[in-house]
């Protein structure tokens, strides 16, 4: 399949594998996987982020590839990097605010260039479905001089995946491959291929290439503009960039899963230009294109990137002022946006339906300490990535900022500093999870005791990467590829860094009355202060066996119905017209509820 | 763009949605569909409003309904049916299993949950079906079968063939609950 997306003179330089065809249909994210596998890729490293989790996921399937879940995605792409320069094919995956972290190293590596294909993966989140902006990482390749190639659907992240490698290798650069929310979960057919088996090339040292100091760096600086030249003639010429033909009065500037929308509202009643490597973008084909046809719009999500470019070019195009850059699209906007049609609907009930908002689970460990903070009105408290940031969900409404990987600690010194400043008596708490804080949380918690700062640090450690789907972790003692790992002790690590040993308690979140004694130490305490609340995620494996059939049940004779049940939030727990109930298929016996009840009227059932 | 079936699937986070479109999916690629599915796997939490998207035939594009396109709504859930209605087709159809999960405001006596959903729905959409798959999937040895029971419902209705899904069904269901299902895929299919 991927010869479609060669040149003449290319088919011969790249083999495709096999010719056994077999149609599967596979989520964006196992295509991208294959495609990796398929091109015999050798190292493979991420962090877990909502939409890309599932990739690295599926490349762990492949035991021809290394891969591993790196503590963040500077890590994973460095990873990648080091891979790529002895001569291996490496693949780094991470969502779009991932990248952000990974920026410092992606920017150099372009400058460096690679010896085995080194492709970087983003996957964006229009809509923010699970994430903390919508940010439009397209942007990254002209910023970074990369090749940027995006996919509409899992037979095109499969073959552009494969072809990635390939042009690295070819022009010495990094591809950045753009997946979104859609085209990673969406389902398509893909016709599978054999595995091409790339030796790994020869290591030979070149400082003039691998070691960016000022001299050296001015000097690649100059290569990779050259680079880009060559670059631009190949997206001139690469089939990844098509024209399809149609009606003339109307012409498609698109890319992406916007493509496939377009597809699905204009059909054959408009003329195509399907963007597959959107930099460098192929100015004489944008040119041509727009000639051929009458009236030309730019479908697109989020930010108006191929727009400007077209308009650069000084071609008269529609997009953003009618499509807009705020949110996912779908083809019902593009039809109100441009036809004026659509968002026609079947039928409304007119009932109004109570949402179904996301909660704590039920025997959540992170619910403990957070009913412990809610006590404390006067306290602060930064928040942090991770399932704990749903501590902002009421009754428990605890945590007043997040801001992204690791700034729970680091925003509390920031505001720490002010409040003792202006004498204001706050204290300054911050949540973090384990997986977090292996992520970006130990430099900020450096920096907690380097600068004296007197804040208290809570990490919550369930000893997994929960909100994602429970990826292993440095702390949980295995890795992507199943083997037993060391495990990092986070405790030791808080030692370390010099936090004093009559500060740090470690407690277990389902004793209220060791958590309540331990904040109320941190509360008091006047340096910084650390809490590891132990407990691993009720949802795991391990814990569901363990916890099988057991429940709490409310004896309705003794029940007072005072709710004081309620304020913990539990999702388990429900006032059925006055009477509390205990739903026992969710209930896993964490007892919590049992702790806030007076009158003895909770129990525990089963054994 | 010639035939095209689109069906959406929607439910609560744990009912088993998943299974169900995969099921579905899986038949349609035998079959040499074109098809398309679309599941948003957001912050992963049980309780959740969930939806699948089915999409099947000679060409599919978008792997997203459009509102007023889907020719079925299979409702895991009552309230789901009525929060996604308005992604029906005029003459479309509607099968509701007759399940009722509380959302959490209705748990803490902050919202009531609606009364008579199927009897509102069905006064709106003629092709409207309501069953009761978790007692039949019960009766069939296990009640988190009942997703099952809506696949056997599902193919009668859009005239897929019964061998074809019973192969599907024996790819994806671990073989320790195979006869379960079958029974229940069965039952739901007669229904």
């Amino acid at each position: 399949m991927l010869k479609y997306l060669l040149n003449e003179d290319e088919k011969e330089l790249y083999q495709t594998g096999g010719d056994k065809t077999m149609k599967i249909i596979m989520t964006g994210n196992e295509a991208v996987a294959r495609g990796a596998y398929e091109a015999g890729c050798h190292v493979a490293a991420a962090y877990p982020g909502t939409p890309s989790t599932e990739i690295l996921e599926n490349i762990s399937n492949y035991k021809e590839i290394n891969s591993e879940w790196a503590p963040n995605e500077k890590v994973a792409l460095e990873v990648a990097c080091g891979a790529s320069i002895a001569g291996g094919r490496a693949l780094a995956a991470m969502k779009h605010v991932g990248l952000n972290v990974a920026a410092d190293p992606l920017f150099t590596i372009a400058y460096e260039g690679v010896n085995g294909g080194l492709v970087v993966v983003t996957a964006d989140d229009p809509g923010c479905h699970s994430s903390q902006n919508e940010q439009d990482n397209r942007l990254y390749a002209p910023a970074a001089r990369l090749i940027l190639l995006e996919p509409s659907d899992s037979q095109e992240c499969k073959d552009f995946t494969k072809l990635a490698f390939a042009v690295s290798e070819k022009f010495d650069t990094p591809v950045l491959l753009r997946l979104t929310t859609r085209v990673c979960h969406s389902k398509s057919l893909v016709e599978l291929e054999d595995r091409l088996e790339a030796p790994v090339k020869p290591y030979i040292k070149n400082a003039e290439k691998y070691i960016c100091t000022p001299a050296i760096a001015k000097l690649r600086h100059v290569v990779v503009e050259k680079n880009m030249l060559l670059l631009k003639e190949y997206s001139e010429n690469s089939p990844l960039n098509r024209i399809e033909w149609g009606a003339k009065k109307t012409g498609i500037i698109t890319s992406g899963i916007s493509y496939q929308y377009a597809k699905e509202v204009f059909g054959e009643e408009a003329s195509y230009l399907k963007i597959g490597m959107s930099h460098p973008l192929p100015d004489r084909l944008i040119k041509d294109f727009a000639q051929g046809v009458e009236k030309i719009y730019v479908i697109e999500e989020n930010d108006p990137y191929l727009e400007k470019h077209v308009k650069s070019l000084g071609i008269n195009c529609f997009g953003k002022g009618s499509i807009p850059v705020c949110g996912e699209l779908n083809p019902e906007i593009i039809k109100k946006a441009l036809l004026s049609a659509g968002g026609e609907t079947g039928y409304t009930t007119g009932l109004k339906a109570p949402s179904r908002p996301p909660v704590l689970c039920a025997g959540c460990p992170h619910r403990g300490m957070f009913y412990t903070l809610s006590k404390y009105k006067d306290a602060v408290v930064a928040g942090d990535i991770g399932c704990y940031t749903l501590g902002t969900v009421p009754p428990l409404s605890v945590t007043d900022t997040v801001i992204c990987m690791g700034a729970s600690i680091t925003a509390a010194i920031g505001m720490e500093k002010i409040a003792r400043r202006e004498g204001r008596k706050t204290k300054v708490f911050s949540c973090i999870g384990d997986s977090t804080f292996f992520h970006s949380g130990i430099t900020g918690l450096v920096d907690v005791v380097y600068n004296k700062s007197n804040i208290v640090v809570i990490i919550l450690d369930n000893s997994i990467t929960a909100m994602t789907g429970h990826q292993e972790n440095p702390g949980s003692g295995k890795t992507l590829m199943g083997e037993i790992a060391q495990v990092v002790d986070i405790e030791k690590i808080v030692r370390a860094v010099g936090i004093k040993e009559e500060n740090i308690r470690v407690v277990d979140p389902y004793d209220l009355a060791a958590t309540e004694k331990a904040v109320q130490d941190a509360y008091g305490a006047a340096e910084a202060f650390v809490i590891i609340s132990k407990q691993p995620c009720a949802l795991l494996k391990s814990v569901q066996k363990k916890r099988a059939g057991l429940s709490y049940a409310v004896d309705q004779k003794k029940c007072k119905k005072c709710k004081a049940c309620m304020k913990i939030g539990c999702p388990a727990v429900s006032n059925k017209n006055g009477e509390i109930k205990i739903d026992k298929t969710q209930c896993n016996a964490c007892s919590l509820c049992a702790q806030m009840c007076k009158f003895d009227a909770i129990n525990k059932v089963g054994e | 763009m010639g035939n095209q079936t689109n069906i959406l699937i929607v439910g609560v986070g744990g009912q088993g949605t998943l299974l169900t479109s995969r099921i579905i999916a899986d038949v349609a690629v035998q079959l040499g569909y074109d098809v398309k599915v679309s599941e948003i796997h957001g912050m992963a939490q049980r309780g959740g409003s969930v939806v699948s998207q089915v999409r099947y035939g000679d060409k599919i594009y978008s792997p997203i309904i459009k509102k007023g396109d889907a020719d079925i709504i299979l409702a895991f859930e009552k309230l789901e049916a009525a929060r996604w209605l308005d992604y029906l087709k005029p003459d479309g159809m509607v099968i509701i299993n007759n399940e009722r999960v509380n959302p959490l405001p209705v748990m803490s006596g902050k919202m009531k949950y609606p009364d008579d959903i199927h009897e509102k729905v069905g006064a709106l959409v003629p092709d409207t079906m309501i069953i009761d798959a978790s007692t039949i999937a019960e009766k069939c040895g296990n009640q988190r079968a009942a997703n099952v029971v809506l696949v056997g419902v599902l193919s009668r209705v859009i005239g897929l063939p019964v061998d074809e899904v019973k192969k599907a069904i024996e790819r994806l269901v671990p073989s320790k609950a195979l006869e379960i299902n079958l029974k229940a895929f069965q039952q739901g299919f007669s229904h």
